[in-house]
């Protein structure tokens, strides 16, 4: 028999199960029910893709959109009172558009802008992972700004200094001497926001998207018992952040004994 | 055209809108194959008007003639004109993320067009003249002051500079460190090098330089040969700070 959605409740679990000892037997029972019946499990392997690929996709994008948010306000920052010109008044404009991007996007919920992205601004597009993605990207983007602001801020001047005497101008010292330095000294902080916005993307139920969180949701709300969905939901964000802070502590020990 | 490699005319340097004038119309002039040294208490101007030499410090009036051409004029190429004065810092400023090799050929390679081989059979050489080519594959934290300064001269020197500017290139140093760094100057000065130095070494100054400026509350107050600055300054606000310092 083919399984269906429509099929949500398990009359009875097979008699193996049942044969168990009282306790034993209820809680099997509630474990084929959450997981076995149906093939539910596999709903649970596409939240995990769908949560994983979410995340990625928003990381790509927020650290794109980070780096150059975070360049535009530096430059100005250190540039404009010697500036003169068109030149000036574009990095100025870029500036006060990067200044309005930080404030909305820092000073609104996550939830709120994903909302907004897929059922006003995208309302025609059925694509739940791309808009999904795009919207944490973006949101990611305005943390990663600062965070790469902070750490190109924490070069020292001398740098600067030194690359443009040998003649390197403004944004070859950049490219050459300070983004290197400062992406060093916040690849943990990075690091440790790519974790953070794997746990954020766990209300991109609120469009519909099957993520780890919606599958236990879904699953509980099928079952009329919550318990086991929603633990081994946990279960995976548990296991995942447990792995990624795993990966970012050896990063930062590599980093520590490297030269510098 | 006059043999002034570097000619500082009238230049001003203002704070605040011009409440604190750390330059304040300094008239000054170097030539090829000069020494000059730059002394003068703290406050006085002295690193102002070396780094508005090559506009680190942007002037707020008079202007920077280098090899003849107006460099504070805003059509001038600052980058390319920077690339013929090299510049050591007092606080060394070596790129903590590359080698000392790396440290040294990055300059030459992206902006002289040099090849990588080219620009570190130079550097080599150079590493070769101040002790250090054992060190060409280790980074700057794992030298010590005095290397990290004898490094900095010679990452300048691979853009073959036509003038070097020293921005009190041993006030940074442990004692026993000032001599090895020194030394390298005065082996760069023996060769003809143009150099304009900022310091506090008066001994460098006595022996080295063919001219002596002193400046004091962002304006020359003297200029001479040491012999005269030293022995037998006009100045009483040059014989208060000699006699301070000596």
């Amino acid at each position: 028999m083919k399984p269906s959605a429509s099929q949500t409740w398990p009359l009875k679990a097979p008699d193996w199960i049942l044969n168990g000892p009282e306790w034993l037997s209820d809680l099997g029972y509630d474990f084929y029910k959450s997981f076995v019946f149906d093939n539910r499990y596999q709903m649970y392997i596409k939240g995990l893709g769908n949560t994983l690929l979410l995340t990625l996709l928003a990381l790509l994008i927020g650290v794109a959109l980070g780096v150059v948010i975070s360049l535009i306000r530096v430059s100005w920052d250190k540039n404009h009172t010697e500036m003169q010109g068109p030149g000036r008044f574009f990095l100025g404009f870029f500036n006060a558009l990067a200044k309005i991007y930080l404030t909305v996007i820092r000073g609104t919920p996550a939830v709120v802008q994903l909302m907004i992205m897929y059922f006003v601004i995208f309302a025609s597009s059925r694509n739940k992972v791309m808009v999904a993605a795009l919207s944490f990207g973006i949101n990611s983007g305005a943390y990663v700004a600062e965070i790469i602001r902070g750490g190109i801020m924490s070069i020292d001047e001398g740098q600067m200094e030194a690359g443009r005497s040998l003649g390197f101008g403004y944004v070859a010292t950049m490219r050459y001497i300070i983004l290197p330095q400062a992406f060093k000294a916040v690849l943990p902080t990075l690091a440790n926001e790519f974790i953070v916005l794997l746990k954020e993307t766990a209300v991109a139920g609120y469009v519909g998207l099957t993520d780890v969180t919606y599958a236990g949701n879904i699953i509980g709300g099928n079952c009329y018992d919550y318990l086991f969905p929603l633990l081994m939901s946990a279960l995976i964000y548990l296991i995942l952040v447990m792995f990624f802070t795993f990966l970012v502590g050896k990063l930062e020990r590599r980093l520590r004994s490297s030269e510098r | 055209m006059s043999a002034d490699i570097i000619q500082a005319i009238n230049l001003e340097k203002h704070f605040n809108g011009g409440d604190i004038k750390a330059l304040n119309g300094v008239n000054a002039s170097v030539k090829k194959g000069e020494v000059v040294v730059v002394i003068g208490p703290s406050g006085s101007g002295k690193s102002t008007f070396l780094r508005c030499l090559n506009l680190l410090e942007v002037p707020t009036g008079g202007q920077v003639l280098f090899e003849g051409v107006d460099i504070t004029d805003k059509r001038a190429d600052i980058n390319l004109h920077r690339q013929k004065m090299g510049m050591v810092f007092q606080h060394f400023n070596l790129f903590p993320h590359m080698t000392i090799l790396k440290n040294m050929t990055l300059a030459p390679v992206k902006l002289l067009g040099k090849s990588q081989a080219e620009a570190e059979a130079k550097a080599k050489a150079l590493l070769e003249r101040v002790g250090l080519s054992d060190r060409a594959n280790a980074y700057p934290s794992q030298l010590s002051g005095g290397q990290k300064q004898r490094i900095a001269i010679v990452r300048a020197l691979c853009m073959d500079p036509e003038v070097m500017l020293f921005d009190e290139p041993t006030s940074a140093l442990d004692p026993e460190m000032v001599g090895e760094v020194l030394e390298v100057m005065k082996e760069l000065a023996k060769e003809g090098m143009t150099m304009v130095v900022v310091t506090h070494e008066m001994g460098f100054a006595r022996e080295m330089a063919d001219r002596v400026i002193f400046m004091a509350e962002g304006k020359i107050v003297e200029e001479g040969a040491p012999e005269k600055i030293f022995s037998a300054p006009e100045q009483a606000r040059t014989r208060e700070f000699l006699a301070k310092v000596l």
